[in-house]
């Protein structure tokens, strides 16, 4: 059986069969998300501390759904209410939090390694939801989850990412996730956000500049998220951005015709996607979400729930326990 | 976990004749077996609820639904269990209000298992009645809870085990009784 895993940090150092793992571990809970009553006691009495360095609606809100629907209390961190803002260190205050004795935590961060840094001090699970521009694991396995139960399987496949490639965590984990599949990857975008020198990023990942190109022969196209911050620099305004990498219905019959189109959410309609293709018989985006749940309520589930992996086994229960 | 097998409890042969003599007692019993449904318990029940509803579509002509059942999540004892439990989907495809069930399950023990299928099937609506059918009753139950369709009664002690093995899960078909070694 599977090594317990102890933190979820990021997908680079994940393997493959811990991927699949997981990735199976999923599937009751996206059955679950069907019954009447939604609500399980398996983690009840245990707390998992929502820290949110960073604001987020949508995955915040998930996490939170995720732990409550297990059955355990959350503590909510929210950055703009928060003793950050006048100037606690990111360590005292998750200390603080601590010493409140959450089972677990669930931590966003601006900076790329801050749930490392609070990993290797804590004694308790942590679960990345998101720093920097580094990782966003939980992405990328509720992205795999929705690949591989569309098109049957996750290995083998052409994948276009298309977008903000440079500043995405979300492109970083799905990159490290799929090309363990044996899955090529196409970069795709304006070349100051997809620079290439992230073909090392993993093996069997190239950078492409022209969207015909990039979409050619694709079995999914994942769209990003474009943070218009980034598009008032005169190098790059908005209508040009939606000339030239728009994915449009049109651009989409260059890809595989049963190719899937998924995009982490926020959709901004008329930006990064034509409404269309993102309410389209191709777009899981609404499946994403769901599955997002599912992966999520396993991880809670997987590092939280039982006992710590060094526990000695009862002698009574064990024996003629259903297995 | 080192065990040495102390006795045979049935043979497959008795395997098969005491589930011949369940079904019919299930059938039976449930003045006719309209709104009847059987839900196994994994592992084990799932494979006895199949024969169960297969024999009775032999020998009643009715087409009971069974559906199958992971406790993994409604297990009471998850944070003492030591090894991290894999849970697995619980299948099943038709509505439970108003139904008249059966949980079928191979060993009936401390009856902490039933308690979490019983939650399990809560879960998923309002049964008109929940009845148990287990292939043993190993006694030492910490919960009042009971069978009405049961294989065999057999008395234990508490290092005893009871090794339940059926063909379509393992690479033969019969039940010993065990002791742990010491």
């Amino acid at each position: 059986m599977l090594q317990r895993l102890s933190h979820l940090l990021g997908t680079e150092n994940l393997t493959s069969e811990q991927i699949a793992f997981i990735l199976d571990q999923a599937k009751p809970f996206q059955e679950f998300q069907r019954h009447p009553l939604k609500k399980l006691a398996t983690l009840r009495g245990k707390t998992v501390a929502i820290a949110f360095f960073e604001s987020s609606t949508r995955t915040r809100i998930s996490f939170t759904t995720a732990a409550s629907r297990l059955g355990a209390d959350t503590m909510a961190l929210q950055a703009e209410s928060s003793s950050l803002k006048k100037g606690e260190s990111l360590i005292d205050t998750v200390r603080t939090l601590e010493a409140m004795r959450p089972d677990g935590i669930v931590i966003r961060h601006a900076s790329s390694g801050a749930p490392e840094f609070v990993a290797q001090r804590l004694e308790i699970p942590v679960l990345n939801a998101g720093d920097g521009t580094h990782e966003h694991p939980t992405q990328a396995l509720l992205d795999a989850l929705t690949i591989r139960d569309r098109k049957g399987k996750l290995e083998g496949w052409n994948i276009t990412i298309l977008g903000d490639i440079l500043h995405s965590r979300v492109a970083r984990s799905n990159i490290h996730l799929l090309t363990k599949f044996g899955v090529k990857i196409t970069l795709c975008g304006p070349a100051m956000w997809v620079p290439r020198d992230l073909e090392k990023l993993a093996p069997g990942v190239r950078v492409v500049h022209c969207i015909e190109e990039g979409l050619r022969g694709a079995d999914v196209v994942m769209v990003l998220r474009v943070q218009t911050e980034r598009l008032h620099q005169p190098a790059l305004a908005p209508d040009e951005y939606i000339a030239q990498y728009q994915l449009t219905p049109a651009r989409l019959l260059l890809a595989q015709p049963d190719a899937l189109v998924l995009h982490p959410g926020p959709i901004v309609r008329g930006l990064e996607i034509d409404s269309a293709v993102a309410d389209g018989p191709q777009s899981g985006v609404l499946e994403q979400v769901t599955n997002g749940l599912a992966i999520r309520m396993a991880l809670l589930y997987h590092l939280i729930g039982g006992a710590p992996a060094d526990a000695p086994h009862p002698a009574k229960d064990r024996a003629n326990a259903s297995d | 976990m080192p065990v040495v097998e102390k006795r045979q409890l049935l043979s497959a042969e008795e395997i098969g004749r005491t589930l011949s003599r369940l079904a019919h007692e299930i059938v039976e019993n449930s003045g006719g077996a309209k709104d009847l449904a059987l839900i196994g318990v994994r592992r084990r029940g799932v494979p006895l609820s199949e024969r169960l509803a297969k024999q009775i579509r032999e020998f009643a002509k009715v087409n009971v639904p069974v559906g199958t059942l992971d406790i993994t999540l409604y297990r009471d004892d998850l944070s003492t269990v030591g090894s991290h439990p894999v849970v697995q989907s619980t299948q099943i495809d038709f509505p439970v209000d108003n139904r008249d069930l059966v949980i079928v399950d191979d060993v009936l023990y401390t009856g902490r298992t039933i308690r979490a299928a019983m939650n399990g099937l809560f879960d998923l609506g309002r049964p008109r009645r929940i009845r148990l059918c287990v292939l043993i009753d190993r006694g030492h139950r910490e919960l009042p809870v009971e069978a009405s369709f049961i294989g065999k009664t057999i008395q234990t002690s508490d290092t005893e085990i009871v090794e339940v093995r059926l063909r379509e899960i393992d690479a033969e078909e019969r039940v010993m009784l065990v002791d742990r070694v010491s």
